[in-house]
């Protein structure tokens, strides 16, 4: 825990796992240390149920751009869904 | 050192040992195989968890005549791969500092049980190990030699203070209780040049026994082989100075008359 930079988001959707699909209810969002991607730092997902444990975890580790592009593309894809009338609250 | 003749035996297992409040948690032990006596040696994990690293890192400080056990910081939150387990830590900001200094007395405490020991116990930690090792030398009695390899967030700020971390380890530095070796990157970001010099400042302030080292062309967990922070040149004389520190600190009192 080097910056301890972290926060957690209730969601809802499923997440594929090494086991298969399963519900997934929150997002831990961090700018730590990755595992894999080899920056000293990175903003990290992992969208987990917790009360399946550790290993209910499906991760992901981004550069900075390559987060703020997700964003930028999510919410554009949700723009463009809500301009269509496709989102249904 | 080593000769190509002599009898070399390790036995290395999971034990489970008593940590902060009693709780039991699991430890990686490895130790020499012989009647000793042998100096001991606590590993405290860093923030990717008690991973292979560590494990290798176990085995590594017996091979070097060491008893030598890592616990597990996180096993209060579940079990499953090392990664899965740090994540969930992680998202939960860490371990509590209390409860660290708990787990690592009790890591200790085994040590000094063991028939085999030679009444010398050392502290080593890497990143947020680190941060921990220093933490943990300070507010436990008995370590005989502390080794911080760039333990981040020894030097906090007031807005960084935590419930779970509610002192900054460099204000228990007057408390520090044994020698310090710490091993840092001229490049790495936590800890930076300037919070090692003020740790540094801190040291020398209250006449504490340190030595500092700071690599240039290397920066956060260079001694780590398997990920491209690794510096081979400064990892090999790293590792050298970690062998000499705790020769010269943990020895057994028979060794050190002999060489004497």
């Amino acid at each position: 825990m080097c910056t301890m930079i972290v926060q957690q988001v209730q969601i809802d959707g499923s997440g594929k796992g090494t086991s298969g699909w399963f519900p997934v209810d929150r997002a831990n969002v961090s700018y730590d240390h990755p595992y894999h991607f080899p920056l000293e730092h990175a903003l990290n997902i992992d969208f987990v149920n917790a009360a399946q444990g550790p290993g209910a975890r499906v991760a992901v580790e981004l550069s900075v751009d390559a987060a703020r592009a997700l964003v930028n593309t999510i919410l554009a894809v949700l723009a463009e869904a809500d301009a269509g009338g496709h989102l249904i609250q | 050192m080593y000769q190509t003749d002599m009898y070399e035996g390790i036995i290395a297992e999971t034990v489970m040992i008593s940590g902060a409040g009693g709780d039991l948690i699991n430890a990686y032990y490895a130790r020499p195989l012989g009647p000793g006596p042998f100096p001991g040696m606590v590993l405290i994990h860093h923030m990717p968890g008690w991973d292979e690293w560590y494990r290798e890192a176990t085995y590594k400080f017996a091979h070097h005549g060491y008893s030598t056990i890592s616990p597990n910081l996180y096993y209060r939150a579940g079990h499953g791969t090392p990664e899965d387990v740090a994540a969930m830590v992680r998202a939960d900001k860490g371990v509590a500092d209390d409860q660290v200094v708990g787990d690592v007395a009790g890591a200790m405490n085994f040590l000094r049980t063991q028939p085999y020991s030679n009444g010398k116990v050392g502290v080593f930690g890497t990143c947020s190990g680190g941060r921990h090792a220093v933490l943990s030398a300070s507010r436990i009695k008995g370590f005989d030699a502390l080794i911080d390899c760039w333990g981040g967030r020894v030097v906090m700020s007031p807005e960084e203070l935590t419930p779970k971390q509610p002192v900054a380890p460099i204000d228990y530095t007057k408390d520090l209780s044994c020698p310090i070796l710490g091993l840092f990157g001229e490049e790495d970001r936590s800890p930076t040049k300037e919070q090692v010099a003020l740790h540094e400042q801190e040291l020398k302030k209250y006449g504490k026994n340190y030595e500092f080292h700071m690599y240039p062309n290397a920066g956060h967990g260079f001694f780590y082989y398997h990920v491209g922070a690794y510096r081979q040149e400064q990892a090999v004389d790293g590792w050298k100075k970690v062998w000499a520190f705790l020769d010269t600190y943990l020895a057994t009192p028979a060794k050190t008359a002999a060489a004497a």
